[in-house]
């Protein structure tokens, strides 16, 4: 059974979102990276980039496929976790502690539009 | 959706080993047990076995059964002693690719079988059955009565004698095959290891799996039966090869007897685009970054598409992001330098062979 963690912000696609002031920590939920098996590559965008909400950003590949990661909110990149670049399987060992990038926000309002952990396990059951 | 899709002999030994199931080929088929990487590891170093009970196995015999299978395919069936078999295609007329198939000589004269991919089944037998006007043939699909496991890697030729009983596997040679009461067993694959390929009615494969499930030999999926013949240049039909692409384009001619055969279906084609000069061809291509090149991805120079990757993975066995494209003439000769379009960037990559893993056929 997939895991979530209380106090976070998720999307439809399966990307978190932890709220550090005016900062979107942003990984892939347990739910995603255990539907994708073994990860072997992770497409980090580039700092300084500048993201719409729901906006391409960059993609997890298993052996098999390619799945794309989707931005939940708007604003610019400010850091991503290269450590990925090198150790992919950490998304698999431990989704929550293993973001992938930190977005400055546009519009932390953008927030409101995405689910809790509660609305976010329920949408899971059904898929 | 799933109810239209056929379930192989050994549909319910995947399941209750709690394989992830998905529609292949118009079959129900497991594309993995554990994960692709442990399963192609398994057949690369010691030995796995794959359901492929899919594969479509039609019989042709006659007084006209040699002249018939010269006729439709590409290969050369002439120089053939029974128990022989022949890797080619049957072609279309202008020379594109109704499907890439195993011809097996039979032991009894002017008989064979031919082993043609899943999802091609039905076409393929309305293809031979139209064909065959003028010939005095018996075409039988017997896909329905034959199951078939392929048990591959460097161990197999151990578990085909002492775990199965197979006592003459070990002397067979590489694309020959013979029968007992109730089985053929082939020294053939599509891994780029050494291995049979054993068919038998349903329950004798279902006995057969579960003997060598007790023995240890891994149960591997689609998934890594793709990532193991990828990696040895093998193609897949509907990738490397389809009804848009001829066996020349492909990097098959080798298969396509245009010089020792006079007549087959497709020749003409073949020996005009030959004349002509292709146009394009396939060729592997190496990435520097890790970055995982996919089937449908352009392959561009200079920002210009020259090609498209038909087949592609980070290959377990090396490490490395490497894949087979169709790529524009121009751009073929190893070494040329390309990019491959991932998502919104281009990574650089050099034109190499198609096959990425040195094969360890039993010669």
């Amino acid at each position: 059974m997939a895991k979530t963690v209380e106090g976070l912000y998720y999307s439809e696609s399966h990307e978190w979102v932890k709220v550090e002031g005016d900062v979107a920590i942003i990984g892939i939920t347990d739910f995603a990276q255990h539907a994708m098996g073994d990860l072997s590559y992770v497409d980090m965008p580039e700092v300084d980039d500048e993201l719409e909400a729901g906006e391409e950003f960059g993609a997890v590949e298993s052996v098999k496929a390619a799945s794309d990661l989707f931005c939940p909110v708007s604003g610019t990149v400010v850091e991503i976790n290269e450590a990925l670049e090198d150790a992919p399987e950490l998304l698999n060992e431990d989704a929550f502690a293993n973001w992938i990038m930190k977005v400055k926000m546009n519009d932390p309002s953008e927030l409101e539009g995405l689910m809790d952990a509660a609305a976010y396990e329920a949408m899971c059951a059904n898929e | 959706m799933e109810d239209n899709l056929l379930k192989t002999c050994l549909y319910d030994k995947h399941v209750a080993l709690g394989a992830l199931m998905s529609p292949f080929g118009g079959f129900i088929m497991p594309i993995q047990y554990t994960n692709i990487t442990d399963e192609h590891n398994a057949v690369r170093n010691a030995a796995g076995m794959f359901d492929v009970s899919h594969m479509g196995e039609i019989f042709v015999s006659g007084p006209d059964a040699d002249k018939f299978v010269g006729h439709v395919f590409t290969n050369d069936i002439v120089p053939m002693k029974p128990g022989d078999i022949l890797y080619g295609m049957m072609l279309y007329p202008n020379g594109t690719t109704v499907d890439d198939l195993l011809v097996y000589k039979e032991f009894e004269p002017q008989s064979y079988l031919l082993v043609v991919n899943a999802s091609n089944i039905g076409k393929d037998y309305e293809w031979l059955c139209a064909q065959a006007e003028g010939y005095d043939v018996k075409i039988d699909n017997q896909s329905d009565i034959w199951g078939q496991i392929a048990l591959q890697g460097p161990e197999a030729e151990k578990y085909a004698v002492e775990t199965l009983g197979l006592a003459d596997a070990a002397g067979l040679g590489f694309y020959t095959y013979y029968r007992t009461a109730d089985m053929i067993v082939s020294r053939t694959g599509y891994t780029g290891e050494d291995g049979f390929e054993i068919y038998a009615p349903h329950a004798v494969i279902n006995q057969m799996w579960d003997t060598l499930l007790a023995a240890g030999v891994v149960p591997c999926g689609l998934g890594c039966r793709d990532t193991l013949r990828f990696e040895a240049g093998l193609p897949l039909y509907g990738h490397e090869l389809s009804d848009e692409i001829t066996p020349l384009e492909a990097g098959l001619g080798m298969f396509a007897k245009i010089k020792a055969k006079d007549e087959f279906i497709g020749r003409d084609a073949l020996v005009a685009q030959k004349e002509a000069g292709l146009t394009r061809k396939s060729v592997g291509i190496e990435l520097q970054d890790k970055a995982i090149p996919r089937a449908g991805y352009p392959v561009e120079v200079d920002g210009v598409q020259v090609g498209i990757v038909t087949t592609g993975y980070r290959s377990i066995s090396t490490d490395r992001s490497v894949c087979v494209a169709m790529v524009d003439k121009a751009y073929t000769e190893l070494g040329t330098q390309v990019e491959i379009r991932i998502r919104k960037k281009v990574f650089p990559g050099i034109v190499t062979k198609r096959r990425f893993y040195e094969t360890n056929y039993k010669k």
